[in-house]
Order: C-alpha cells, then structure tokens, then sequence
C-alpha cells in the first residue's frame, strides 16, 4: 500500500467514498423493504408461528384448566392418542368423511361446470344458482340442514314417507349422522369447487375443440379426451383444497350433531375443540392439533410439489 | 356453432332439474322465513305470507347488535388485510433488499399452518392480552394474509419498474408511490380482495365462538347459533328468518362480484 503512486489515491477515496455509500444504500433498502414487511411478520409471529410452536411444545405436558403447564409427559399425550378409542374413532371419522365428500363433490361440480360452461342463453343465471352456496355460512346452511333432516317434520323424511318408506334418524341414528353431515358438507363445497372448474374450463383453448369438431368427434368423446385432461391441473387443485377443507370441518358437527351420535361424527378438529374447551385438556388436544397440522402440510406439501408442474401438459 | 335442437334441449332440462336440487335448501328457507308457524308445523304450503319471523327475530334476539358486530368484524378484517397485503406485495415486488427471497418462502409456509391446529394457544393470547370479547380479538389475528399477498403481488408485476425509477427520481418516496401510484393502479384487485376478505370474515365461526362469551360482541353466525339453540319450541320460522338475514349480505356480494371473484380466485389457485 505505501508504493501506492498518489496520482491512484483520489480514486481510490473515490472508490472508498462509493462504496460506503452504496452499503449505506443497502442498509436503507433492507430497512425500508422490512417496515413495509414488518406489520405482517408480527402478526405472523404473533398469531401464527409462536401459537404453532406453543402447541407442539404444549403436545408434551399436562396442562391445568387455564392451560399452564404442568407435568412433563414426553410422548406420553401421543400413545395416549393412539390407543384412546375415542381418538381412533375420531380419526376413522375424519378419513371416512373425506372419502364421503371429496369425490361426491368433485363429481358432481364438474358435471355443473360442464353444464354451466355450454355457450346457450340464460345460462348466466344457472351459473349464479350454481355457485350460491359459496355464499352461504356454515352456520345458516348447517341451520338449513338441520331441519330438512328433522324427524318428523323435514322435508327429506316426508319425501322417503311419500315414497313409501320408512323415515330415517339423519343425526340420531349412527349409521347416518356421518351421512347426513357429509350431505350437508357437499352441498356447501359445491358453490366454490364449481367456480373454480368453470375458471379451468373456460381456460381450456377452443382450437382443441374446433380440430376435434372437424374431425366429427362426439360430445362424450370429447369431454373424455379433451376437457377432463385439459383439466387435470384445476382438478388436481380442487382436490387438495376440498381434502384440506375436509380436515377443517368444524361449524356444520357443531349446528348439527356435536360430535354425536356415539362419537360418530368427532371429526378432528371438533375433537380438538371439545378435548381444549370443553374438557380443558389441553396437552391432549394439542397432540390431535399437531396431527392435524402434519396432515395438512402432507396435503399441501402435494399439491405444491404437482400442482406446479400441472398434471397434465400438453 | 349452434347446437341441434334435442342437444339443447337435454341441456335446459339438466340444468334446471340441477339448479333447483342446487337452490332447493336455500329456497325453502327463504319461504319459511315467511310462513307462520302453524303452517310450518302441519307441514302445508304457505296459506298466507308473514313478516311475523322476522319481527319476532329481532325483537326477541339481539339480532341488529350481532348484525353491527360482525359488520364491523368484517370490514376491520378486510381493511386489515388490503392494508398489510399490498405493504407485503410491495415489497416484494418493488424493492430489492438482503433476505426478500428467505422472507417470501416465510409466507408461503404460513400457507402450510392451519388455524385450527394453532387455536389453542391463539386462544390463551388473546386471554393474556385481554382481547376476549373485544373487536381486536376478533379481528387482529387475521389481518396478516399470504395468499392477499400473492393475489396482490401478480397484479403488482404488471406495474412498469421504470414507472418507480421517474417516481423516485421526481423526488416521490417508496410509501408515497405505493399510495398515489400503485394502490389506485391495483383497484381491481384491491377490490377482489376486499370482497373475498369480507366474505370469509363473515361466514368465520369457530374463532368467534371461541372468541366472545357475550351479545356485545358475538357475531351473527354465532347469534344463529344462539338462536338455534335457545329457541327450543320448533320456531322454525324465526330461525329461517335469522338464517336469511344472515345470508343476504353474502350472497349479493356474490352475485354482483361473481364473474371478478372466479377471475381473481383462479389466478390465485393456478398461479
């Protein structure tokens, strides 16, 4: 450094000068682009990553009623899980009511969206009525149900009774409880999984459709070879997201069955709910939240692993 | 191309076969909710049409403070959201700084937390802070938003990067241009965003059951439940009648923001 010539010293200042500028620089950005971030990452932290790690630590105590620790019991809230028939009931529930739901939904959306996506007259209004169940709370569709499942006076008993048979216990009997929720838990996901196929449907390219038309392809053989496959990426996202929304469901067992009857519709969350605030045993419950979460996250893990590449690409 | 006349007709008729199964529940209730009870309970059709249900609706239940509630619960959600969401989106479109990437993979992985697996100890939060049947309990947990931010930050990237260098060169800061330039340019989707916001925070119930212990506060759903709970003498009407309260606000966003939301959901979804 001291061979430095002196005609190089301004520059090098120059230099120096620039680069402690342009740190200053980067210093502002950081600060600048994390107080635009800040509200969100505290929030964040406060309500969603502390609260997550708060329950897997809670999953390895017993707690008492205001939900402070108390006794250290390692794995023990898990195998309690495990071998508990209540939970393992609860869990058979839950899968149940997933494999009731998911493909009746799709199903029967895809056959609307199908319909609905036909270029005929006034079809804008069926596409309203079609979707109107997005717009309905779980709290009034699951008062709606309720009484079209009622004994004696719904209005589904008095079909069956008009039909000439007998009525059914849609909430009291065991066989059906599981049943009449998932009735109730299809129509409400119908409004939304319709929106979203119609959105794929109407992003499919019509040339397909126009080059099959010239080749004299028929209706079924296109909605086989052309809009299913097409669909396969809005499909795949419907699924995760009615898989997801399964696993959640809390308000329609709350309106409809608590849970009952024998335990029959203690779907996951709303064991959890009755194991936190109703028998204050928050350890337990948090071991089923955490089992819960690892759910979910397999879900979406899923679907962010295929549901970027899209299933099908042609 | 038009469609031969049997192909057509198929479809009206599947259509409306499907759209009244569809609309049938929802229907009944809006009937009911006019019908007098007698009817309901002999199980007629309507002899006469009333507005007794929802008389007795509100008179007997604090229907129009649950009402306010969850209007007020709603709209503090939804500003919340727009708020932080757009500040996020922001930032991760317009400014380049050490972690942004570290700090996007951070909110894509609050997309992976259900709430229902974090109620818990959410709930003793809000105990400590002493938010339980207040507004802020109700509402500040969910102002913080990665999917608004996502929806937010596609419509931001369709904003010019040059368009931010003039500003900043006039002499315009970083927040002054987020407000004059890129809030009113987003409208659209600020607007998508706000609808379904406003949804969601109305339809939400397990956080307002868990949330509030009194009618001061209680939301409308949690009112309906209310309802359907103490009203024990087949009152059926009445419920209806809270039921269709209930919805109304919901299902005209619905059908006058149909055609935005199912754009603004699908590149959500897909993107």
């Amino acid at each position: 450094m001291s061979t430095m010539s002196p005609a190089t010293k301004p520059y090098e200042d120059m230099q120096l000068a620039f680069e402690a500028e342009r740190r200053k620089t980067k210093t502002r950005n950081f600060i600048k682009g994390i107080l635009f971030l800040l509200p969100s990452i505290i929030l964040f932290s406060v309500f969603l990553f502390y609260p997550m790690m708060k329950t897997v630590y809670l999953s390895f105590f017993l707690t008492d009623a205001s939900g402070a620790t108390t006794v250290f019991v390692g794995l023990q809230n898990y195998i309690q899980l495990f071998t508990s028939s209540i939970f393992l009931k609860s869990f058979k529930s839950t899968f149940l009511f997933v494999l009731y739901i998911v493909p009746a939904t799709i199903i029967i959306s895809l056959f609307l969206a199908v319909l609905a996506n036909e270029k005929l007259k006034g079809v804008g209004i069926f596409r309203t009525i079609f979707s109107s169940t997005m717009g309905i709370s779980v709290a009034a569709a699951s008062v709606f149900w309720l009484y079209l499942f009622n004994p004696t006076m719904g209005l589904l008993n008095e079909i069956l009774g008009f039909l000439g048979m007998e009525g059914i216990g849609w909430l009291t009997d065991p066989a059906w409880a599981l049943v009449a929720v998932s009735i109730t838990t299809i129509w409400m996901n119908i409004g939304f999984t319709f929106l979203i196929l119609l959105g794929g449907l109407q992003s499919i390219d019509q040339s397909l459709y126009e080059s099959a038309n010239i080749d004299g392809a028929g209706y079924f053989y296109k909605l086989r070879r052309i809009t299913v496959p097409m669909l396969s990426p809005t499909l795949f996202f419907v699924l995760t997201v009615t898989i997801i929304n399964a696993f959640q469901t809390f308000g329609q067992i709350d309106i409809l069955t608590q849970g009952g009857p024998q335990n029959e519709t203690n779907l996951i969350v709303y064991s959890i709910y009755r194991e936190a605030f109703v028998n204050y045993q928050f350890g337990a419950a948090s071991a089923q939240a955490v089992i819960l979460f690892i759910l979910i996250l397999l879900m979406t893990a899923l679907q962010f692993k295929f549901g970027e590449k899209k299933v099908h690409y042609q | 191309m038009t469609m031969p006349l049997g192909q057509k007709i198929t479809f009206y008729v599947l259509l409306i076969v499907s759209a009244l199964l569809i609309f049938a529940p929802t229907l009944m209730a809006f009937v009911m909710s006019f019908m007098s009870n007698k009817d309901i309970l002999t199980g007629s059709m309507p002899t006469s049409l009333t507005l007794d249900n929802y008389r007795q609706a509100f008179s007997t239940f604090p229907l129009m403070q649950y009402l306010i509630n969850s209007v007020v619960v709603s709209v503090l959600i939804m500003l919340g959201q727009l708020v932080l969401s757009s500040l996020a989106a922001y930032a991760f479109v317009f400014l380049e700084f050490k972690g942004r990437d570290i700090l996007f993979y951070i909110f894509i992985a609050t997309m992976m937390v259900p709430f229902e697996a974090s109620v818990i100890p959410n709930f003793h939060i809000i105990r400590d802070l002493g938010w339980i049947d207040s507004y802020a309990g109700l509402t500040v947990p969910f102002f913080a938003m990665a999917f608004g931010t996502f929806l937010l930050r596609q419509n931001f990237k369709t904003i010019p990067k040059e368009l931010r260098e003039a500003s900043l060169i006039a002499g315009m800061g970083d927040f002054k241009f987020y407000l004059t330039v890129v809030m009113p340019v987003a409208k659209t989707s600020l607007v998508t965003l706000g609808v379904y916001g406003f949804l969601t925070s109305w339809n939400m119930y397990l956080w307002p059951l868990l949330a509030t212990t009194n009618d001061n506060v209680r939301t409308v759903q949690i009112g309906l439940k209310q309802m359907q709970t103490q009203e024990q003498l087949n009152q059926w009407g009445v419920i209806m009648a809270g039921a269709v309260i209930v919805i109304i606000p919901t299902l005209l966003l619905l059908f006058l923001g149909q055609k935005k939301l199912q754009k603004g959901l699908t590149e959500g979804a897909l993107k």
